[in-house]
């Protein structure tokens, strides 16, 4: 624990701290470009400089300088405002100076930091170098010529999303940074260079030109992409959600999104139900809420009825329809769209029990078939951290690209219940093995995975190595309401009426009854319907998501639903009223106050811990996986079925089309 | 003058053959098992008291540099050496002539050095342009593999230590320890952020010790005269023999040996015959490479050519390649040139070096013709100012260091160019509509 100095303010700090991170425990603000905390150390932007004592009589790169005993430390000396003005001012002088049409400007570390430490002014007078733009696929936006070679964008992408397709080229002032091969960086995660660029290089492509930072509200809420649950913040001008940014959270996204959470929004604006329909000769037409209400009540379904939720529902809407059928007489409720039928009798057995940042502390992992970049690319970065802490990765499954080293023990499930030496012989020297069971596994193999918890010894004091990786923001919830049958989905379909949250996934043609939907997006669930009941998505309405390691979120509305639709709690407590008793809530704390009394769990923020007791299921596997459950990473629900980015996405980089485009 | 006798580069301009039969009529791969029998220890203690001082430029003591590597290598981080013969620095031609004429004296001292400082292997990182000399240097290694030299069991000692050679491709930069280091691992040749220093974490990161091909060269002769000897030449703190290299405006310019701390009139005078139009015609000298500031005239006839003596005349011994200039020359353009060839060598990582290179290369253009203000003279050297030390290797300040000679002692000559075009008063240039 060294002791130094920062400006005469004593400092102790931990070992292998750096210098700067020194200053910043004794309350000094260091400028820098190129240091970024998740990110290795480059130390080339020079713009951290100080003056150290004892040392060379020149300032130092305090991001790459290890704090030391003794250290006196001074970050406001002559020598460092110089040195700081020098380097502010030769990363300005072939800096554009096009801020009014920049879409950095405003939230720009290089605006920000002239003003702190720059001149004020430049005495370059020579011409300013200009640099061709590269292409980077359809996330990101470049415009090269700003460009500070602070190597961000290049080091992200080697060492958080695994694809080495970000580097520079040339040297010198003709330093390039680029895709060389001028080809879309296929990555779920190349979003993110562009928060971490502190220039306007690096910009969104999507939301060019759309606002600025200042007109934007800002609203903190939880993203129901994947089942992750990256914490969000929605930017909305008006009625419109313009762009999605994460929120720092370490135990859940760090301070990363995907691509599809970032970029899914513009979706929000597209193809959506903004009135109420009711199926008349075949065909849907639009209806006023009594007519859509008066055809539903017309079912006469008496206690036949059930509730299907979607992948995106929140705990409140899902809790709305499971009171609403319980006041009708029935239970039949179904989140598990797809036909899955895994045993929920135990929730820890379909729980990520080690958590998404207890990850990165295993040693010895075993994917049993999950492709994680896509089903959950945060979870998968965390791999990649515990991989480079030494930890040994086995996967069974069809072959593909991790990101990362893997030994596979081929697709067939039969070999967990004869693993190789080489697995029981890493798992047997492990302290903290891991199984990672994947949609594509859990039916046939849940049973086996679950026996290899016992003879692995995954569950041990203070660790459970014992994780099911979920892809639906509403599955954990949903399970917890108790949104699962016993034979799945199937037990649903004799339903006289059944309403479908949201639910777009499902093989409607096994539902022979009257079929309402309530959901926001016109996709397969409100084609299908007899009739639509409009909805709000995630960001115009405040809810409850359990991510898939059974934490507990909240998120806030950012904007309101568009024509007529309305929040789903609020559809369902008005249709009770039609159809069956009154629901005794009328406002939104008032259900959350139900619902927590009915699941407790869900009162608090946070981890819901479940305890561990593994239900005995029949351990033998069999089957040969011939892929896995999600075929394309960029259209997983309707929200980004509905983005036009996502498609373009979808088209360039699962499909392979060309949309390179020529120079001018 | 050095005696012949007493010099350790005894083929250096190439009058008999570089192979290995003709290295040992010379005396090299004499008995190198007794070399290595005196133990690294002793090695190092004769190196140290010898007083060699790294030929590669910043002059740290050679042996005290080999006592930083760990003595007890693990199995699976040995110690390398790295042997840098990236000879790129302009005016600077000394290991060339060492690779092509007597490469054995190389790959002997490969050897010693790698045996003292506990090396598993020598990697000798040769500079792309060196075509000839890098056939020469593979076909000697093989010569020596042959013979037992080195490899397995390097001459009887019970020693494996191998050798190897890389070819760079070009890059100044790769002459920069630890973008040499970068270069041989594969990656793009840009220097490493220090600490950790090589010896703690160089290549592959193994402890390693970076040294000029020259330092390298003279060690088993050292060891096979003593350190007496070979500090009995130069003066306090500046011993041994040299090899200086002597370009321009001479009479007959050549690579010579000889003791250092020699003054730069008697140097010039007995080997080169002398200033091209007498010694009243020299303008001034850049006594150590490009990159060491130059030294007016007046102030460099009777400099003793050593580190510390041209350290007092505010520049730097360097490599040794001294530049000499007449009043011929135009100054202003020939360190406009250089401050071109630093623009175009910087590797880009750093953003001083980066921006600053091509930012003073074109204020020194305009200056060149006189095309600037009075007042960017004070301006380009506070910029210099700002590259140096601010950088992360030592290429920044190789770049402002010229440029700061200039300014120092050649301002008359870049007023005189502004005021006689017109200075403040030149038309202003208007943009184009």
């Amino acid at each position: 624990m060294p002791k130094l100095k920062v400006d005469g303010i004593e400092v102790e700090v931990p070992q292998g701290a750096t210098v700067l991170q020194a200053c910043e425990a004794a309350g000094k603000e260091i400028p820098r470009f190129c240091y970024h905390e998740r990110l290795s150390i480059a130390g080339n932007c020079r713009m951290c400089l100080v003056e150290v004592k004892p040392g060379p009589p020149k300032p130092q790169a305090s991001c790459a300088l290890p704090a030391a005993d003794n250290q006196e430390v001074f970050t406001t000396t002559p020598m460092v405002k110089h040195a700081r003005e020098g380097i502010m001012e030769f990363l300005l002088i072939n800096h554009p100076l096009d801020c009014p049409i920049c879409d950095q400007g405003g939230e720009c570390d290089l605006q920000d930091q002239s003003v702190a430490y720059g001149r004020g002014q430049s005495r370059f007078q020579e011409n300013k170098r200009a640099v061709t733009e590269k292409y980077m696929g359809p996330i990101v936006k470049t415009i090269m010529t700003r460009c500070i070679q602070c190597t961000r964008c290049i080091r992200f992408a080697e060492e958080v999303a695994g694809v080495e397709e970000i580097g520079a080229i040339y040297r010198g002032e003709n330093m390039q940074i680029t895709s060389y091969l001028e080809e879309a960086v296929t990555s779920e995660l190349s979003g993110n260079v562009v928060d971490l660029c502190p220039v306007g290089a690096l910009t969104s492509k999507p939301y060019a030109y759309e606002a600025r930072p200042w007109e934007l509200r800002r609203t903190l809420t939880i993203d129901v992409m994947d089942a992750v649950g990256t914490n969000i913040r929605l930017d909305s001008r008006g009625r419109q959600v313009l762009r999605c940014v994460p929120r720092i959270n370490e135990d859940v996204n760090e301070e990363w999104a995907s691509d599809k959470t970032r970029h899914a929004v513009d979706g929000l604006v597209r193809r959506r139900l903004d009135r109420p329909f009711v199926r008349k000769g075949g065909k849907l037409v639009e209806a006023t809420w009594d007519e859509a209400f008066a055809a539903i009540a017309a079912v006469d379904a008496g206690s036949s009825v059930a509730a299907v939720a979607g992948d995106l529902v929140d705990c409140e809407t899902m809790y709305a329809a499971k009171a609403l059928l319980a006041s009708m007489g029935s239970t039949l409720l179904e989140g598990r769209q797809t036909g899955m039928d895994y045993d929920t009798s135990s929730l820890a057995a379909v729980n990520f029990n080690t958590t998404i940042a207890g990850t990165e502390e295993a040693d010895a992992i075993l994917l049993v078939g999950t492709n994680l970049r896509w089903e959950a690319p945060l979870v998968n970065t965390r791999i990649r951290k515990a991989i480079k802490r030494g930890a040994k990765v086995f996967a069974v499954g069809p072959e593909t690209d991790l990101t990362y080293k893997v030994q596979w023990l081929g697709a067939d499930l039969s070999v967990l219940g004869d693993l190789p030496d080489a697995v029981t012989t890493a798992f047997g020297e492990a302290k903290k093995p891991m199984v990672i069971v994947g949609g594509g596994a859990l039916k046939g193999g849940h049973g086996a995975a679950l026996k290899l918890a016992e003879t692995l010894n995954l569950v041990r004091d203070g660790w459970n190595g014992f994780n099911v990786v979920h892809m639906a923001a509403s599955r954990m919830g949903g399970l917890m309401l108790g949104y699962a049958q016993k034979g799945g989905i199937a037990d649903l379909a004799d339903a006289k009426l059944t309403f479908f949250l949201g639910a777009d996934e499902v093989d409607f043609s096994r539902f022979g009854g009257f079929k309402v939907y309530v959901g926001h997006h016109g996709d397969k669930g409100a084609a299908a319907a007899d009739v639509v009941l409009p909805g709000a998505t995630y960001a115009e309405k405040s809810g409850t998501w359990v991510n898939l390691e059974g934490r507990v979120q909240r998120g806030e509305r950012a904007v309101f639903p568009p024509g007529d639709a309305r929040e789903d709690w609020t559809i369902l407590r008005a249709l009770s009223e039609v159809v069956g008793t009154k629901l005794p809530f009328d406002s939104l704390a008032g259900l959350r106050e139900e619902m927590y009394t009915a699941v407790p769990a869900l009162r608090h923020e946070g981890l819901a811990r479940f305890e561990w007791n593994a239900p005995a299921l029949d351990a033998t596997a069999s089957g040969v996986m011939d892929g896995y459950p999600i075929k394309d990473f960029y259209l997983t629900n309707a929200i980004c079925r509905a983005s036009p980015t996502m498609q373009r996405c979808s088209a360039e980089l699962i499909h392979g089309q060309d949309f390179a485009e020529a120079a001018e | 003058m050095l005696a012949d006798k007493d010099r350790i580069f005894t083929n250096v301009y190439g009058f008999q053959p570089w192979t290995l039969q003709a290295a040992r009529a010379r005396g090299d791969w004499d008995n190198t098992k007794a070399l290595l029998e005196l133990g690294q220890d002793k090695i190092i203690d004769v190196v140290k008291a010898s007083g060699l001082r790294g030929r590669g430029g910043a002059g740290f003591p050679t042996g005290t540099k080999w006592s930083f590597m760990p003595k007890e290598p693990k199995a699976d981080r040995p110690n390398f050496l790295v042997i840098n013969a990236d000879e790129s620095e302009p005016g600077s031609c000394k290991d060339r002539e060492i690779i092509r004429h007597d490469p054995h004296k190389l790959i002997e001292g490969a050897l010693v050095a790698g045996f003292a400082m506990r090396a598993r292997a020598a990697y000798i990182y040769i500079r792309g342009e060196y075509i000839r000399e890098a056939e020469t240097l593979f076909a000697a290694v093989a010569e020596a593999y042959e013979a037992g030299l080195v490899g397995k069991n390097a001459c009887g000692s019970g020693y494996d230590f191998d050798v190897f050679v890389h070819r760079g491709a070009g890059a100044y930069i790769c002459g920069e320890e630890t973008a040499m280091l970068e270069s041989l691992e594969g990656k793009k040749g840009q220097p490493r952020l220090k600490p950790p220093f090589p010896a703690g974490a160089g290549l592959y990161g193994c402890p390693t010790t970076v040294n000029n091909v020259e330092s390298i060269a003279v060690a088993p002769t050292i060891l096979r005269r003593g350190a007496e000897w070979f500090s009995s030449f130069g003066a306090e703190n500046n011993r041994g023999t040299k090899l200086f290299q002597i370009s321009g405006h001479v009479n007959k310019p050549c690579v010579v040996e000889e003791a250092m701390s020699i003054p730069f009139r008697q140097l010039i005078e007995e080997h080169c015959g002398g200033i091209r139009g007498g010694w009243d015609n020299l303008l001034a000298v850049i006594p150590g490479g490009s990159s060491v500031p130059l030294v007016p005239a007046a102030q460099i006839m009777d400099a003793p050519m050593d580190f510390d003596g041209l350290k007092a005349v505010g520049s730097g011994l360097g490599t040794a390649a001294i530049i000499v200039m007449d009043k011929s020359t135009d100054i202003v353009r020939a360190i406009s040139r250089i401050s071109y060839f630093y623009k175009h060598e910087s590797c880009g990582q750093c953003t001083p070096c980066r921006e600053g290179t091509g930012w003073m290369w074109r204020m020194m253009e305009r200056l060149r013709t006189g095309d600037a203000d009075i007042g960017e003279i004070d301006m380009l050297q506070q910029v210099t100012k700002q590259v140096e030390g601010h950088s992360i290797c030592a290429l920044g300040d190789a770049a402002a260091w010229p440029i700061q000679g200039l300014i120092k002692h050649f301002r008359p000559e870049l007023e005189r160019r502004i005021n006689e075009r017109g200075g403040d008063l030149a038309p202003m240039q208007e943009a184009a509509e």
